[in-house]
């Protein structure tokens, strides 16, 4: 039974684990650029939903209504006044930028709030839960499970139903073609980042939520998302969710058998999963 | 040989003499801080090799720093051995990882590579961490009676590891240099310039990329053995620590000039002198580090050595530019 | 040449990094008039329209529209000023429908005549396939969905890289026929093909590129078959 109770809590880590990976997985798709800082901005997140929370006494989850709009703004400016500049064949730059951008961050927020570990109070909601015969469901893990489900729809459908999306792809298929198209694909690759900050942001709060943060909480979660994404298989939203699942149900039964497994148990499992499928679970066709 | 060879060798001769005689000049803190930059201009050049010749952008080097030093300790506290006689242990051990590692590494491409090297790192760590014969996430020491094997007095141990440093050092950069020059390295500069049409004049990019991550993780494992044998105590956060094996090696490459050989010094130089500028602000100096070497990449992509060579070359011709322009 | 040019480049010069392929390139595209561009493989045709929509390095004062400076702007406002192009190879975005790559240009483009009915109109075979995978068709369909695509976006000018590169001599013939309905509309157009016969009954002018140079340019019927063909292999 133990089990069988560690498989559901599993799944609905790989809710959270999905949040960390649907901004990774969303800017890959469409300029294939990997943001290394990507768990550091996630912890940038919760930070300033700590602030907000500090400065209006807003609930967590209300918080986002400042929180997603700021890391939004962040994301475009970011694109548009740095990342652009380092997109191009080669590619390594952007990896270096954005692993710099990670350094900065951390012993930014390291200066600015100690290595203290932060929690944001959400209420009841944290230990509220659901009782299913001998298994009990938090309420809060099922809330970040249901988020994440609703985001990758949503995000579907801003990929296939809307101009934007359109947009995204074709500079995802040939930039310069699109350029000739009219497309400014400075724009659309900044639209694309500040989309992946506002999930970021999301992520940013379900995390503080959830679990204890400092300002070197971010690696673990830029691994976590990219374990996701390549589990799942690259370009696929779906899969990412799926990668996330398996990644949350593998920690999860590793914690049972030794708590100091769990995390080894995750990596083992990307591991296996690269060696028999190096193309992740569920690749998109094309 | 040629002439530019001849006076590298020259020079490389000449600042391993003034290093390795050291010891008779320099204070005990002093050399410490000179062994520490051997250590660290190793570690440059050859991640200076793998991500800015051959392309593997690796973040994940901290797991043959850290293999390297728990080969030595198991080595000489579990199996007895010598110190010096694990490090060509260490050689073997962290190259066979490594070629275990591209297996699978090998698979991803670009960032998720670099991703990817960091999980092997870190699962690496895990592991060590979980054994408890090794001190688990503690670590383990090395006996005193072990290390007398090297030297009798605690003053001569450190001037041959110290010596070992030096070696290590310019040893690797001569050893780059004589590799870029030899025809195999003809072959990393084809693939630093160009992958594509070095592929199309049958360059093999897999069996170059295997051999170089294997070769360079194999020298960073037995630098790694030499630091923790002058540390002598490992755990496994101190062993696979991300910030001080990868992070500032991979700043000194990106601030001096990643794919070019003189970029690992001149970076290194500029990371200790940032380092003892602002060491009593903490972290300061990491953001420093980040914030130049963010804009070294998306301003001047070759780093500090490459500005020098622009530079070099446009007061050599000072009116070129005006007279097109 | 009676009326002002609606296109027009003037001594251009461009290339890619050190290596320089055009050098004082001159050519007048009239209004609704319809332009060959013949010259061998690496003659520079594709650089030339690079280098009018801004994907190469060029000045303001190279490429005119109507008499106004616009070597200035970037690609993506090429469009805009009525610029389109038909790019060597299709290049059709593979992740996008039929349907969604010819909305492609027409949000970012002038508003027109040319709608989705008219370009279904001129080309019937794609009404059929609207939602299919754009990779899906066969390459004289892809080839309709590249002109769809440029006619969308309602331009005064559209740039025509070979189209009937890698296309059966029929379905050539197929893609050709919807040229007249095109220039109809009023819309003028330069014409890059190595099909010198066709372009000599197609076009009223014609420019001859060899080796980044022009080496013939005037009316079409100025010039024998033998003149061409001399310009062209540079003898």
């Amino acid at each position: 039974m133990a089990y069988v109770d560690a498989i559901v809590q599993g799944i609905l880590l790989g809710g959270l684990y999905a949040l960390f990976a649907a901004g990774l997985s969303l800017i890959f798709g469409v300029m294939r650029l990997v943001n290394i800082a990507h768990g550091d901005f996630i912890v940038l997140g919760a930070y300033l939903a700590l602030i907000t929370i500090q400065m209006t006494g807003l609930h967590p989850f209300l918080a986002l209504i400042i929180v997603v709009p700021v890391m939004a703004l962040a994301g475009y400016a970011i694109q548009r006044g740095l990342l652009n500049r380092t997109l191009g064949p080669n590619l390594l730059p952007p990896i270096l930028v954005t692993f710099g951008l990670a350094v900065v961050i951390q012993n930014t927020l390291l200066m600015g709030f100690s290595t203290d570990t932060r929690r944001l109070a959400a209420g009841s909601i944290e230990t509220a839960s659901l009782s299913l015969g001998p298994i009990s469901i938090g309420w809060l893990p099922l809330l970040t499970f249901v988020v994440a489900v609703v985001l990758i729809v949503g995000l579907e459908q801003v990929f296939y139903r809307t101009a934007i999306g359109r947009a995204f792809r074709a500079t995802s298929d040939d930039a310069e073609t699109a350029r000739a198209m009219g497309i400014n694909t400075r724009h659309v690759h900044a639209l694309a980042m500040a989309l992946s900050f506002a999930v970021i942001a999301i992520a940013g709060v379900f995390l503080a939520v959830r679990s204890n943060f400092d300002p070197f909480s971010g690696p673990a979660r830029l691994i976590y998302g990219f374990e996701a994404v390549i589990i799942g298989g690259l370009g696929s939203l779906w899969g990412t969710l799926a990668g996330g699942v398996v990644l949350g149900v593998a920690q999860a039964l590793g914690a049972q058998i030794s708590p100091a497994f769990q995390i080894l148990a995750g990596h083992i499992v990307f591991f296996v999963i690269l060696a028999v499928r190096p193309r992740g679970l569920f690749p998109r066709m094309d | 040989m040629s002439k530019s060879a001849l006076r590298v060798t020259l020079g490389l001769i000449l600042v391993a003499v003034v290093f390795a005689s050291a010891p008779a000049w320099a204070g005990r803190a002093d050399l410490r801080l000179y062994g520490e930059f051997m250590s660290y201009l190793a570690l440059a050049v050859l991640w200076n090799l793998l991500a800015g010749y051959a392309g593997l952008m690796s973040v994940g080097q901290q797991a043959f720093v850290g293999l390297g030093a728990y080969v030595l300790f198991i080595g000489v506290v579990t199996l007895g051995m010598s110190p010096l006689l694990t490090l060509p242990v260490a050689f073997v051990v962290t190259g066979i990882a490594a070629a275990f590692f591209a297996l699978l590494l090998f698979r991803l491409e670009g960032a998720y590579f670099a991703i990817g090297t960091w999980v092997a790192a870190e699962s690496v760590a895990l592991v060590f961490a979980g054994i408890p014969s090794l001190g688990g996430g503690a670590g383990m020491s090395l006996p005193a009676a072990a290390v007398r094997g090297i030297a009798d007095s605690r003053e001569m141990r450190e001037f041959v590891i110290y010596w070992l440093l030096c070696g290590l050092g310019i040893g690797t950069l001569a050893a780059a240099y004589a590799l870029i020059r030899s025809k195999p390295g003809l072959a990393l500069m084809a693939l630093r310039d160009n992958p594509m049409a070095a592929m199309s004049v049958g360059v093999d990019i897999k069996r170059i990329r295997f051999w170089t991550y294997v070769l360079v993780a194999a020298l960073t494992g037995v630098i790694g053995a030499v630091i923790f044998l002058q540390k002598l105590r490992v755990s496994p956060q101190a062993a696979f620590s991300l910030p001080d094996w990868t992070v500032a090696v991979i700043f000194i490459v990106v601030i001096g000039g990643i794919g070019r050989l003189e970029g690992a010094v001149v970076g290194t130089v500029v990371y200790f002198v940032l380092r003892e500028l602002l060491k009593d602000y903490g972290v300061a100096y990491l953001i420093v580090l980040g914030i130049v070497a963010i804009l070294v990449v998306t301003f001047s992509g070759g780093g500090l050595w490459g500005l020098v060579e622009k530079h070099l070359r446009w007061s050599l011709m000072p009116t070129h530019r005006k007279r097109d322009g | 040449m009676s009326a002002d040019p609606i296109l027009a480049v003037h001594d251009l010069s461009a290339g890619y990094g050190d290596f320089q392929a055009l050098f004082g390139v001159n050519l007048a595209l009239p209004e609704r008039g319809l332009l060959g561009l013949v010259g061998a493989n690496g003659a520079g045709k594709s650089t030339l329209f690079k280098a009018i929509l801004g994907q190469l390095p060029r000045q303001r004062e190279m490429v005119t529209f109507r008499g106004e400076p616009i070597g200035h702007l970037r690609t993506e406002a090429m469009l805009k000023r009525g610029i389109a192009v038909v790019p060597e190879g299709r290049r059709l975005f593979r992740s996008l429908s039929v349907e969604e790559n010819l909305q492609m240009a027409a949000e970012r483009g002038r508003k027109g005549d040319w709608t989705l009915d008219r370009v279904y109109a001129l080309f019937p075979i794609l009404a059929e396939k609207r939602s299919m995978p754009s990779q899906s068709l066969s390459g004289g369909q892809q080839q309709m969905v590249a002109i769809g695509r440029a006619l969308m976006a309602n331009p005064e000018v559209i740039l025509f890289d070979e189209i009937s590169l890698g296309l059966a001599p029929i379905v050539v013939n197929d893609v050709y026929a919807a040229m007249p309905s095109i220039l109809g509309s009023g819309i003028s157009a330069i014409v890059v093909e190595q099909d010198i016969e066709r372009v000599r009954r197609m076009a009223d002018h014609l420019v001859c590129l060899n080796e980044g140079r022009v080496v013939l340019s005037g009316p079409t019927g100025a010039f024998t078959k033998a003149q061409i063909t001399t310009a062209y292999f540079g003898e």
